[in-house]
């Protein structure tokens, strides 16, 4: 029981990296790598403001402003300096890993014995319960929220980045301004997961976000995989899609886990999961093309 | 309407491949005129519609649309005057998004995309009536998306999308080159009904001679950035078909 809890409660934590992941690749159309530096970023600040006894709410409430600037730079380098969206995002990522060093203080700070968001709520008296519920009601509101910005006026404009970038301009939108305020939202996506998985883990490590951007991705992929077969194709479901992705993502590396693998393998074996469905997906597209 | 003060532009300046795109135009298109641009590749026409919409830089010249300053403004801000077809048929439309967004983007064109809903059964309707102009029934096409259409359907949207919001001038950029005889046929009509209903000043680039001879009521010649022919209504009717492929030879 503790051990699919666990899994699912992660998995659920790590939502928001995923949303963060679907708005930069699938929306925006951009592949923004900026997320490794800027998870760990959203760890950072919490574990140093939460060993300065700041209320963790707060402490929410400040990552998801740092992860915004993060984005914003990236998204500034990428279209006011002309710069690669790849390129960018390597680059303030790069940044970012002495900014949090900086921020830290140290390579690694323990939360244990503070105030975190899962002292501050009490659904269950099990604590691991506990945590899976506080998890699943933050990604829920998180698929509202995503869901009603992405079906205004501004959200539509935003998704015909990805897709019509004349259109676009030719409707009255300055992409360039769009781009930075969408990679400003991804990160703060990013930041927020970051910033609830040091609080979940009891602990911030500076090496955390080291290779999170390609989870992120598998986990769109695969909801992506998975809401396909039901044909379901409106937004609500692409985001529901997206969390329930992360949630098998945690799954299958927790039962990887179990069936003892080694942890050290557990990067190889995320980069396997995450070649398989793109491969799967990839053959899917290519058949479809030679049939018709 | 539009008023284009001695315009150049020249691409890769200083290099082998420079090309004088544009060489001191002057033009005054008045209100509700319905222009129609010809010339050879190269001639200079798509960069003349270009420079009206925005969307490059100009090395000298001014441009005023409905008496306002333009020259120093970016594409998306002119569309505060500007509707665009493009050539292409599938540019002026997001294909990943219902045909109803899509609307929803073209009636904001003057206005800022706010974090507001704005699809609602009103616009919906607003929207069904406008389509039907196109006697294309996709009326109840609506809620499809877009790229699940034609090109000759996404382009006939394009030019309704573009009187969604107030519009005073319509761009098209070979609006016909990509479509099949009768669907071309289909969108000139349309094209012109809306330019007619909607007060419209119209410029299109062409180079199906017959719609240059058919459709507008002043013609222009372009040749190596500069204008070489300009025949105003009444010259323009008296033009026959023949002359008009006698320019090309």
């Amino acid at each position: 029981m503790d051990f699919y809890t666990t899994a699912i409660a992660q998995g659920l934590g790590f939502a928001a990296l995923a949303i963060g992941i679907f708005i930069s690749m699938r929306v925006l159309n951009l592949p923004d790598i900026t997320t490794d530096g800027s998870f760990t970023l959203g760890a950072a600040v919490t574990s140093i403001m939460l060993t300065h006894e700041y209320n963790a709410y707060v402490c929410i409430l400040v990552s998801v402003v740092c992860g915004a600037l993060a984005g914003m730079l990236t998204g500034f380098i990428h279209t006011r300096m002309r710069v690669n969206a790849l390129l960018s995002g390597i680059i303030v990522m790069t940044a970012l890993y002495s900014i949090n060093l900086v921020i830290m203080g140290r390579p690694n700070i323990p939360l244990i014995g503070l105030q975190t968001i899962f002292d501050a709520i009490k659904f269950s008296d099990d604590i691991f319960i506990n945590r899976m519920i506080i998890f699943l009601v933050i990604a829920v509101v998180l698929m509202l929220f995503v869901n009603w910005l992405l079906t205004t006026d501004f959200g539509i404009a935003m998704r015909a980045i990805g897709n019509n970038e004349t259109m676009l301009r030719a409707n009255g939108v300055n992409t360039q301004r769009m781009k930075i305020t969408g990679l400003a939202i991804a990160n703060s996506f990013t930041t927020l997961s970051g910033c609830l998985i040091a609080q979940y883990n009891g602990f911030a490590d500076i090496n955390m976000g080291i290779g999170i951007v390609i989870s992120g991705l598998g986990a769109v992929m695969i909801g992506e995989a998975l809401m396909s077969l039901f044909n379901a194709e409106r937004i609500i479901f692409r985001i529901a899609g997206v969390i329930i992705g992360a949630v098998f993502f945690r799954l299958i590396l927790g039962i990887a886990l179990s069936l003892g693998l080694d942890p050290n393998y557990l990067k190889a074996v995320t980069a396997a999961i995450v070649l398989l469905v793109v491969g799967i997906a990839g053959i899917k597209n290519y058949k479809l093309r030679i049939e018709n | 309407m539009i008023k284009l003060q001695n315009i150049s532009k020249t691409f890769s300046p200083g290099t082998a491949n420079a090309v004088k795109a544009l060489q001191r135009i002057d033009l005054n298109i008045a209100d509700k005129e319905f222009l129609v641009l010809v010339g050879s590749n190269g001639s200079g026409k798509s960069s003349l519609l270009n420079a009206i919409a925005g969307s490059f830089v100009l090395d000298e010249g001014k441009i005023f649309l409905d008496g306002t300053d333009v020259t120093s403004m970016k594409d998306y801000e002119r569309s505060n005057f500007i509707s665009r077809i493009f050539q292409n048929p599938l540019a002026g439309t997001a294909p990943d998004l219902s045909v109803l967004e899509n609307f929803r983007l073209a009636a904001l064109r003057t206005q800022s995309k706010k974090l507001h809903k704005g699809i609602n059964n009103k616009f919906k309707n607003a929207v069904a009536e406008k389509v039907s102009i196109l006697k294309l029934n996709l009326e109840n096409k609506l809620e499809q998306k877009m790229g699940t259409l034609s090109g000759g359907q996404r382009q006939a949207l394009t030019l309704i999308m573009s009187v969604m919001a107030d519009a005073k001038i319509i761009l098209l950029d070979e609006p016909t080159a990509a479509l099949d005889p009768r669907s071309s046929e289909i969108l000139m009509q349309n094209a012109q009904r809306v330019i007619n209903e909607f007060a419209l000043t119209a410029i299109m680039v062409t180079h199906n001679l017959k719609d240059a001879f058919q459709y507008g009521n002043r013609i222009i010649q372009m040749s190596e950035g500069i204008i070489i022919k300009d025949l105003n209504s009444e010259q323009k009717s008296k033009l026959s078909l023949l002359d008009l492929f006698g320019w090309f030879e």
